[in-house]
C-alpha cells in the first residue's frame, strides 16, 4: 500500500490534529507538518522490552498512536498468574512465548503493523540489533535487566575528540515500573539527562531476613518460611533437583514444611499464599496500574519521536491509594555516575595488605554505587592479563576461587591499578581504579 | 495455638490467575468485584480502555450503552473494535472484544443512546453498581446525574481530548473500612494497659537481666519499663516535649549500650529499636479526626431500618469509644529484636486483647440490629474482625452532585483560581466546551479551516461562564488555543492513561477499600502533570 496515501486515512484523524496543526505547547523545533505522520507509520523503528504487564500495554499504546515498526524482546513464557492483566494472552496460550503471541494478536487487530517479536534475553543481542532504533521502552520488573539496558544505550554514545557528544547517536530511553497501584515513569536521554544508574537510590531494597534470625529467634511467618527454603531444602533435597517457586508440588512442600516449624515457635500465619509470595518473591500487580504507566511511557515515545511537545523531563510518580496522585519531577544526573559520566570510578583502600579480594567483592556488591550481583574481576599485571575471579564460568571459579582470600598485596595489586570488572548488570566492563591510602595521610 | 495444616493448600484455577490481584484487595474484595454490576455509556477508547481494566481483574458483568455506529476514526483510536467493522453496532462490537479477555465475565449491550434510555426506560441505570460515561453532553449528564444521585448509584464521568483528560466521581455516600495506608506507626498502647499486658510487662526487671538476656527482650518491654521510671520521676507525667523525649532515650541508651570488640560503645539492636518508638509510640493515642467525624454523623448517631452494616458496626464503636475512650486495636504487632518467646508471648497478648474488643462490637452490634428489626445475618462475625482491625482507617465521602455543579450560578472556584498556573482552568475549559458541543453542534477547532474562529467562539463562552459564576478573571488564550487544536481528537496513549486511573476508582467504590478521588481529577498530559479539587 502506498504509505503516503494511507497517512490520509480516516483512522489517523486523531493523529493527525496533533501532528499537522501547531501548538502553544510543542516543542521549539516542532513543524506541523503531514511528514510526521508519514514518519511514524513508516520508518520509525521502537524497541519494547518486556511483554509483560507493561509491555503488553506498551505494545497496544504504541500500536494505536501509529507506529508500525515495533520490536518487542522477553524471554518469559506465558503464566495462567499473567492473564489478569497482560490482556493480550488467553488460556490456551500459557506456555507459550509472550513476545510471539503479543505480536500476533497486535498484528491481527491493527491492520498494517509490523511487531517482530524476539524470544530471548536482552543480553543475547548486540550492539548493532539496538542502534537500530528511535526509541526505546522498558517494561520490566527486574532491575538489573534496567540496568544492562541503560548501559547498553550509554555505550552506544559517540563523543568526538573534544568530548562533545554526537547528538545523533543518542536513543532515548523511555522506561516503566509498577508494583500494587504505585508506578513511575522516566525519560533518560543518555549522555544528558540522569540514566537509571544515577538514580539507583530510588529502588527500595529487598527486604531480607538476617540469617540468625531466621534461624534461632524466628518471629514472623516469614522467618519460618525463609528457613525452610533456604536450610530444610537444601538439606532434605527432596525431590532431587533445584527448588522452583512455580512446581506445584515444590510449593506445596514447602508450606507443610513451614507449617510444622511455625507450629513449633507457636508463630501462626503461614498461608499457601504466602509461602508462594515469600519463595517467589511476588510483587502484587493490577491491570489499571500497568494500564496508566504503560501509557504515560507511550504518551512519551509518541512526543520523543514527533515533538509536538516537550517530553517529561524527566521522572513521575504515580500512585492511587488515596485518590489519584502523580508527582513530576527532574532527577539528577550524578557527578560520579559509574555509567554515564566518562570518569573512572576510585575505590579507596585503606591498608592493601589485610584486604582481601572478597571484601573488594563485598565492596562491589553492597555498596549503593554499585549494587553488582555476582562481579567477575580482570586486570593486567606487567603487560599481561591476569583473572583475579570470575564466579560465572565453573571452571574458572574453581581455579581462582583461592584468590578471594588474598589481600591485594599478595595478589600484587599495586596504587593505581586499574581491575575490570563483568557483571550481570552492565554490558560494558567497568574500570575501578585502586588507590591506597597511605600512613601520613590523615583520615577524612 | 496453630492452625490445622490445610489439607490440599494448592490453589485453585480462579486463584491462581487473579493471585496477583488477591494480594492487594483480598478474597473479600475479590467477591465483591465479582457480584458487581458496571454499565459503561459510549464504548469510546476511553470507556473501552476503563472497561479492560474491570474485565481483566474479573467484575461480574457490564452493560454497555451505546446507539452509534462504528466509524473509521472509532478504528484509529479504539483497540476494541475491528477493522472490518465500520458501520456496526459500536455497543455490540466493543462488548464482543472485551468479553473475549476473561471468559469469567459476561457482558451485554443496548445499540441505543443513552438520552433515549433515560427518556424511555425507567429506572433502567438503577441497577448497576457503578455507572461510567463518555464524552456526554450536557443534556445527557444532567439528568443522568440528577437521577443516578437520587438513587444513590455511583456514576463516573470522563473525558479525553487531545492531551488532556478529566474525571469526576459523584457519590452521595461512600464509606471505607480498608483505607490501606501506605505507612502507620505501631499501635503498642502503653498508654492504656490492659490487666495481662500490664502484668506481662511488669515483670521483668531490665536492669537485673544478664548482657546476653538483655538483647533478647522485646523493645515493648524496654520501652515500657523506662517509660514507667520516667513517670515516676516526673510526677506521672508522660515525656511530651522533645526535651523530654530526649531524656527518656538517654536513660534507654545508657543501659543498652555495650562494648564491641574494639572498645567502641555499640547500642544493642533492641534498644535501637525502644530508642525508635519513643518517637512514635508513646504519646497518647488519640481517635483520628477521619474516625471522629463517622462517629458523630447523623447517620452514626440516628439509625434507622435502612441502616447499612457499616453504620451499625459504627454506632457499635461509637459506644465503645465513649465508655472506653480507644479504638480497637489491630492485634498484630511489628517485627521486633526479640527472642521468639517473649515475641509470640506478647504477640499473643496483643492478639487476645484485639479478639476481646472485637467480640465486644459484635455483640453491641449485633444487638443494635436486632433493636431496629433487622435480621440476624445483617452483621457478620468476620465483617466486624476486619471493621475493627481497620477502625483507625474509617474513611467517609459525601459526594456533591453533578448537576449541581451545571446549574448553580455560582460555583466556588476561588481557591484554585488564585493561582494562574493551576490545572482548574483546564475545567473551565472544558465547561466552556461542553457548551460550545451544545450550541454548534462540533468540537472546537474540529475543522481545519476553523481553528482560529472556533477559538475566539470558545473563549467568548468561557468569558460568559466565568461571569454567571461570579469571577473576572481572564484566561490565557494559549490553554484554549491548545484546546482547540485538538478539534476533538482522542489520543489513544491519554485515553489509555484516563482508563487505567478511573477503572481503579470503580474497583475503590465496589471494593470498599482504598480511598476514592474526591471529586474532580485533571490529568495534563503535555507535561506529566495531575490536581485534584473538590467540586
Ligand atoms: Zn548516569
Amino acid at each position: 500500500m502506498d504509505e503516503t496515501k494511507e497517512s490520509l486515512q480516516k483512522r489517523w484523524t486523531h493523529l493527525r490534529k496533533v501532528l499537522e496543526r501547531p501548538g502553544p505547547f510543542s516543542h521549539p523545533e516542532f513543524e506541523p507538518s503531514p511528514d510526521i505522520l508519514d514518519f511514524i507509520l513508516s520508518s520509525c523503528k521502537l524497541l519494547i522490552i518486556g511483554a509483560g504487564g507493561l509491555g503488553c500495554e506498551l505494545l497496544k499504546d504504541l500500536a494505536m498512536m501509529g507506529f508500525k515498526h515495533i520490536h518487542i524482546i522477553d524471554m518469559d513464557v506465558i503464566d495462567l498468574s499473567n492473564l489478569n492483566r497482560q490482556f493480550l494472552f488467553r488460556h490456551k496460550d500459557i506456555g507459550v512465548s509472550k513476545a510471539e503471541v503479543a505480536a500476533k494478536y497486535v498484528n491481527g487487530r491493527i491492520q498494517g503493523c509490523q511487531v517482530v517479536p524476539h524470544y530471548c534475553t536482552i543480553q543475547e543481542k548486540d550492539e548493532e540489533f539496538y542502534r537500530q532504533f528511535h526509541v526505546i521502552v522498558c517494561g520490566l520488573d527486574s532491575i538489573p535487566a534496567r540496568r544492562w539496558i541503560n548501559g547498553m544505550v550509554v555505550s552506544l554514545l559517540n563523543y568526538d575528540d573534544a568530548g562533545i557528544l554526537d547528538q545523533s547517536s543518542i536513543i532515548p530511553l523511555v522506561d516503566g515500573g509498577t508494583e500494587g497501584f504505585k508506578g513511575n515513569a522516566r525519560v533518560v536521554l543518555p549522555g544528558i539527562t540522569a540514566c537509571v544508574e544515577c538514580t539507583l537510590d530510588l529502588y527500595p531494597p529487598q527486604v531480607t531476613y538476617p540469617l540468625c534470625t531466621i534461624a534461632n529467634t524466628p518471629r514472623l511467618p516469614e522467618h519460618c518460611i525463609e528457613y525452610v527454603k533456604l536450610v530444610q531444602w537444601p538439606k532434605e533435597n527432596p525431590f532431587g533437583v533445584a527448588l522452583d517457586g512455580d512446581d506445584a508440588q515444590h510449593l506445596m512442600w514447602l508450606h507443610e514444611k513451614a507449617v510444622e516449624r511455625a507450629s513449633q515457635f507457636n508463630i501462626q500465619g503461614v498461608t499457601f499464599r504466602l509461602v508462594q509470595g515469600v519463595v517467589k518473591n511476588i510483587i502484587p500487580a493490577v491491570a489499571s496500574t500497568n494500564a496508566v504507566v504503560a501509557a504515560v511511557c507511550a504518551t512519551e515515545v509518541f512526543k520523543l519521536a514527533t515533538s509536538c511537545c516537550t517530553p517529561l523531563n524527566n521522572f513521575m510518580v504515580f500512585n492511587d491509594v488515596d485518590g489519584i496522585y502523580t508527582y513530576t519531577y527532574e532527577a539528577e544526573r550524578k557527578e560520579n555516575c559509574i555509567v554515564c559520566c566518562n570518569v573512572p570510578q576510585m575505590l579507596s583502600i585503606e591498608d592493601p595488605g589485610k584486604m582481601k579480594l572478597s571484601d573488594i567483592i563485598e565492596i562491589l556488591c553492597s555498596d549503593p554505587k554499585f549494587q553488582m550481583k555476582n562481579p567477575g574481576l580482570t586486570t593486567t599485571i606487567n603487560g599481561s592479563n591476569k583473572t583475579l575471579y570470575i564466579p560465572t564460568i565453573e571452571a574458572i571459579e574453581k581455579r581462582t576461587r583461592e584468590n578471594l582470600n588474598k589481600t591485594l598485596q599478595d595478589l600484587g595489586l599495586n596504587d593505581g591499578q586499574e581491575i575490570v570488572v563483568a557483571d550481570i548488570t552492565t554490558p560494558t566492563s567497568l574500570i575501578i581504579k585502586l588507590t591506597f591510602k597511605t600512613v601520613d595521610i590523615e583520615m577524612g | 495455638m496453630s492452625s490445622p495444616i490445610p489439607k490440599s493448600p494448592e490453589q485453585s484455577d480462579k486463584n491462581k490467575k487473579y493471585d496477583r490481584q488477591l494480594r492487594l484487595w483480598g478474597d473479600h474484595g475479590q467477591k465483591l468485584l465479582e457480584n458487581s454490576k458496571v454499565c459503561l455509556i459510549n464504548a469510546t477508547a476511553l470507556g473501552t480502555e476503563i472497561l479492560k481494566s474491570l474485565v481483566l481483574p474479573g467484575i461480574g458483568s457490564f452493560t454497555i450503552v451505546d446507539g452509534e455506529k462504528v466509524t473509521e476514526e472509532d478504528i484509529g483510536s479504539n483497540f476494541f473494535l475491528e477493522n472490518e467493522t465500520v458501520g456496526a453496532s459500536r455497543a455490540q462490537v466493543a462488548t464482543q472484544c472485551l468479553l473475549e479477555l476473561n471468559p469469567d465475565v459476561r457482558g451485554d449491550y443496548i445499540d441505543e443512546s443513552a438520552e433515549h434510555i433515560i427518556a424511555n426506560t425507567e429506572n433502567f441505570f438503577k441497577n448497576f453498581d457503578v455507572v461510567i460515561g463518555t464524552v456526554l453532553s450536557e443534556k445527557t449528564l444532567i439528568p443522568l446525574s440528577k437521577h443516578l444521585w437520587e438513587c444513590e448509584v455511583p456514576l463516573i464521568v470522563c473525558r479525553s481530548i487531545g492531551f488532556l483528560g478529566y474525571i469526576r466521581l459523584q457519590i452521595k455516600e461512600h464509606t471505607v473500612i480498608e483505607a490501606h495506608p501506605d505507612s502507620e506507626s505501631p499501635d503498642l498502647r502503653l498508654d492504656k494497659l490492659w490487666p495481662a499486658l500490664e502484668e506481662y510487662l511488669s515483670s521483668i526487671n531490665i536492669e537485673q537481666l544478664g548482657r546476653k538476656e538483655i538483647s533478647h527482650v522485646p523493645p515493648v518491654v524496654i520501652l515500657y519499663y523506662f517509660l514507667n521510671k520516667y513517670k515516676n520521676d516526673h510526677g506521672g507525667n508522660l515525656p511530651e516535649t522533645r526535651e523530654e523525649k530526649e531524656l527518656l532515650k538517654e536513660m534507654i541508651k545508657d543501659v543498652g549500650k555495650s562494648e564491641d570488640g574494639n572498645n567502641r560503645l555499640i547500642l544493642e539492636e533492641n534498644f535501637e529499636q525502644a530508642l525508635h518508638y519513643v518517637n512514635t509510640c508513646v504519646a497518647t493515642r488519640a481517635i483520628p479526626n477521619h474516625v471522629q467525624t463517622i462517629l458523630e454523623d447523623d447517620n452514626c448517631v440516628n439509625l434507622t431500618q435502612h441502616s447499612s452494616s457499616f453504620w451499625i458496626m459504627c454506632s457499635a464503636l461509637r459506644e465503645m469509644v465513649k465508655s472506653e475512650g480507644v479504638l480497637p486495636m489491630k492485634g498484630t504487632l511489628p517485627d521486633m529484636a526479640s527472642d521468639t518467646h517473649s515475641f509470640v508471648t506478647l504477640q499473643n497478648i496483643y492478639q487476645k486483647q484485639a479478639q476481646h474488643q472485637a467480640e465486644s462490637i459484635y455483640r453491641r452490634a449485633s444487638q443494635i440490629a436486632r433493636d431496629l428489626g433487622l435480621p440476624q445475618e445483617t452483621i457478620t462475625e468476620n465483617d466486624v474482625k476486619y471493621f475493627c482491625k481497620h477502625s483507625s482507617e474509617l474513611y467517609l465521602i459525601r459526594g456533591s452532585c453533578i448537576a449541581d455543579e451545571y446549574e448553580k450560578t455560582s460555583l466556588d472556584l476561588t481557591s484554585y483560581l488564585e493561582d494562574p498556573d493551576s490545572l482548574i482552568f483546564y475545567y473551565v475549559i472544558l465547561r466552556g466546551l461542553e457548551r460550545f458541543i451544545n450550541e454548534f453542534n462540533a468540537y472546537p477547532g474540529q475543522m481545519d479551516d476553523q481553528v482560529e474562529p472556533d477559538i475566539l467562539k470558545l473563549k467568548g463562552i468561557i468569558g460568559k461562564l466565568l461571569n454567571e459564576w461570579g469571577y473576572s478573571h481572564v484566561l490565557r488564550d494559549e490553554k484554549v488555543h491548545e484546546v482547540c487544536r485538538y478539534g476533538g481528537a482522542e489520543l489513544h496513549s491519554v485515553s489509555s492513561i484516563l482508563g487505567g486511573c478511573a477503572a481503579q476508582e470503580v474497583i475503590k467504590v465496589i471494593t470498599n477499600q482504598y480511598k476514592p478521588l474526591n471529586n474532580t481529577f485533571i490529568y495534563d498530559a503535555i507535561n506529566s502533570t495531575s490536581a485534584t479539587f473538590c467540586l
